[in-house]
């Protein structure tokens, strides 16, 4: 490589010769200010764009009336903070709290636990059938909703779970607990397994030398995990939509959408509890975010 | 026992032994893997009921022609009982087949393709571009980090719901776009606006997650490839074509399946931008939940049968691209 591309940039020597001086007074990785405006310019047009639907979403929360969204001149003038006060009253937004808070409180505890006892068995061990195990993990994490939808449905009504709390946090570990399996045997390959073989030596059961030496050791791993059940299954839309029938057992995804029906379409309200619902959520995941994506990214690598 | 942990040969002990009659072996494998199959029995178990079981109904249930009308239900006391019989593969042959397989099928098949090539297009472009901007030293970068993530942060289901404000008919966007003499287009009605305003949502969400896990992998190059590369004479361009795509290989290799996987299942947003309104916008996905719950009667069966379709291609693409990625020596980051 190196020598092609002396040999090739030998022909132009007066340019690189006349460029080289300032660039190594500038010193590696700086630009110069044209550059640097440049920079400036792009990432403050993305940033506005990244932050405008959110801003607006929130601008539209003030104005009064459900039609402001058309004309949101008049938002300026009569700019208020009745639809949030009128939504945490009159609003069925306690009991959809509630019921998320069950669904992905139960989601994660259960994802993660049994997450972990399966990452930590593929970590460790080989046993016969272990690759098979490892491509179904794989395959369910890409099942797209619409796989298991149609018959979830019919078994949960046949079992009674529709409209229950249990029913939709079964079906949300079936997305998550493939994946948290996945990225916590990443987490647990990391761990080297002179550690285990210390515990094993020292007296511990294997069961003791994971709950008592392993699981401490991973709960950087684990955090990621729970981080990870814990947005998605806030987030899921379909099964929520499907499965949840009666209004106060409404996750906030299908809450949401309860604004806006054929016959009324409350936008201000709605705009209303859109921020309500997504400032914690969003200061959680500025919290967790960067383990977050080393996580997704890093923590699966030891195919 | 203790043999279990044998991760770095990956051998299993005893293998190099005259071999022992079945009962033996059957005796020995469970004596020495009882452990790692406790640890996994409640994953399996839980696969099991919630996965393969319910994968194993629905290729049943795309047998049958079963529909809200003839499975079973209760309503108020009385149980009415399942009435659905088998079809064999009729599902699949008027899906794939059948008198305006094209509408209900193939034009669907063609966008969910286009969707999914176009999203991870420009979610991998813009992702790449902004993490490249952002790897450079200067002031304000963390606070750029911090908004531009804010689409991954709000989750999806809320901030749809702005953007649908937004491309309303005379929504912020036309008020705007009107003011600049540009043509306001329908976002909402119009099939093709439909279809690129889903593409702009998608993107918008898609973007950070590109970013953040590229900018990663930027920041693990090592920057004394740089000074290599430098000292060689290689420019800008050479500098970024044989030192950082490279060194973003197995990141991108990751992220891009990811990204096609989840395109090509997203679910939320093409579902909460367009309610029911948009039956030409919707991707495979949404329109096979759609036949499965957004109509009357509700076709279990063919909404089933679009499911198994769907995962068929999903196996279909990963194998190829694992195999693509062996023959040029990657290892898959997943």
């Amino acid at each position: 490589m190196s020598t092609t591309t002396v040999e090739t940039s030998a022909p132009v020597p007066q340019q690189s010769v006349a460029d080289t001086p300032r660039r190594r007074a500038r010193g590696r990785g700086r630009r110069g200010p044209l550059a640097t405006l440049a920079s400036h310019v792009l990432l403050i047009t993305a940033s506005l764009v990244a932050f405008f639907p959110v801003g607006w979403l929130f601008f539209l929360s003030l104005g009064p009336d459900k039609d402001d969204y058309l004309h949101p001149g008049h938002i300026w003038h009569t700019m208020t903070l009745d639809n949030y006060s009128f939504v945490l009253q009159h609003t069925s937004f306690f009991d959809w709290l509630k019921s998320t808070l069950v669904v992905v409180a139960g989601t994660t505890v259960i994802g993660v636990m049994i997450a972990a006892t399966t990452g930590y068995a593929v970590s460790r061990m080989r046993f016969p059938g272990y690759k098979k195990f490892m491509w179904m993990l794989l395959l369910t994490q890409m099942f797209p909703i619409a796989v298991l939808i149609v018959p979830m449905y019919q078994i949960m009504s046949d079992l009674g779970l529709i409209d229950t709390y249990l029913g939709l946090i079964l079906i949300n570990s079936t997305t998550i607990v493939p994946y948290c399996a996945w990225l916590l045997k990443g987490y647990f390959d990391t761990i080297p397994f002179e550690i285990d073989e210390a515990g094993r030596v020292d007296g511990l059961s294997p069961f003791g030398t994971f709950v008592r030496l392993i699981l401490p050791l991973a709960r950087p791993g684990l955090a990621v995990a729970a981080f990870y059940a814990f947005l998605t299954a806030f987030g899921e839309v379909a099964f929520a939509s499907t499965f949840m029938l009666s209004d106060d057992k409404y996750t906030f995804a299908v809450g949401l959408q309860s604004f806006i029906s054929e016959h009324d379409a409350q936008r201000n309200l709605m705009a209303a509890t859109a921020v309500l619902i997504a400032i914690p959520v969003s200061v959680f995941f500025y919290l967790v975010q960067k383990n977050l994506v080393t996580g997704l990214t890093a923590g699966g690598t030891k195919g | 026992m203790t043999v279990a942990i044998d991760r770095a040969t990956g051998k299993r002990h005893g293998d190099r032994a005259p071999r022992p009659g079945l009962g033996r072996r059957i005796k020995n494998a469970y004596q020495r893997h009882w452990y790692a199959y406790a640890m996994i029995t409640p994953v399996a178990v839980v696969l099991g009921v919630l996965v393969l079981y319910p994968l194993v109904y629905g290729l049943y249930l795309t047998l049958t022609d079963a529909n809200s009308l003839n499975t079973a239900r209760t309503i108020g006391v009385n149980h009415i009982d399942a009435t659905y019989k088998f079809v064999g593969l009729d599902n699949y042959k008027d899906i794939l087949f059948g008198p305006t397989a094209y509408d209900r099928f193939w034009s669907h098949f063609v966008w969910t393709i286009v969707w999914t090539a176009l999203c991870v297009t420009l979610h991998y472009t813009i992702g790449l571009g902004l993490a490249l901007l952002l790897n450079q030293k200067f002031r304000g970068q963390t606070f750029y980090r911090l908004v531009l993530v804010l689409p991954w942060a709000v989750p999806t289901f809320v901030t749809v719901f702005g953007w649908r404000f937004m491309l309303a008919d005379s929504g912020v966007i036309n008020t705007a776009l009107h003011a600049l003499h540009l043509p306001t287009p329908q976002w909402l009605e119009d099939t093709f606006w439909q279809r690129a305003a889903a593409i702009m949502v998608n993107t918008w969400c898609g973007v950070p997650f590109m970013m953040l896990s590229l900018l990663g992998g930027l920041q693990a190059i090592d920057a004394s490839l740089y000074e290599a590369a430098e000292m060689d004479g290689a420019s800008a361009w050479q500098r970024f074509r044989y030192v950082t795509l490279p060194g973003l290989r197995s990141v991108s290799s990751t992220v891009v399946l990811l990204g096609i996987i989840w395109t090509f299942n997203q679910f939320a947003i093409i579902f909460l931008l367009f309610g029911d309104t948009a039956p030409d916008a919707q991707i495979l996905v949404t329109w096979a939940y759609r036949l499965g719950f957004g109509q009357q009667p509700r076709d279990f069966a063919q909404s089933a049968a679009y499911g198994i379709l769907l995962l068929a291609i999903l196996i279909v693409f990963t194998s190829f691209y694992r195999r693509w990625l062996n023959r040029n020596e990657q290892q898959l980051a997943i």
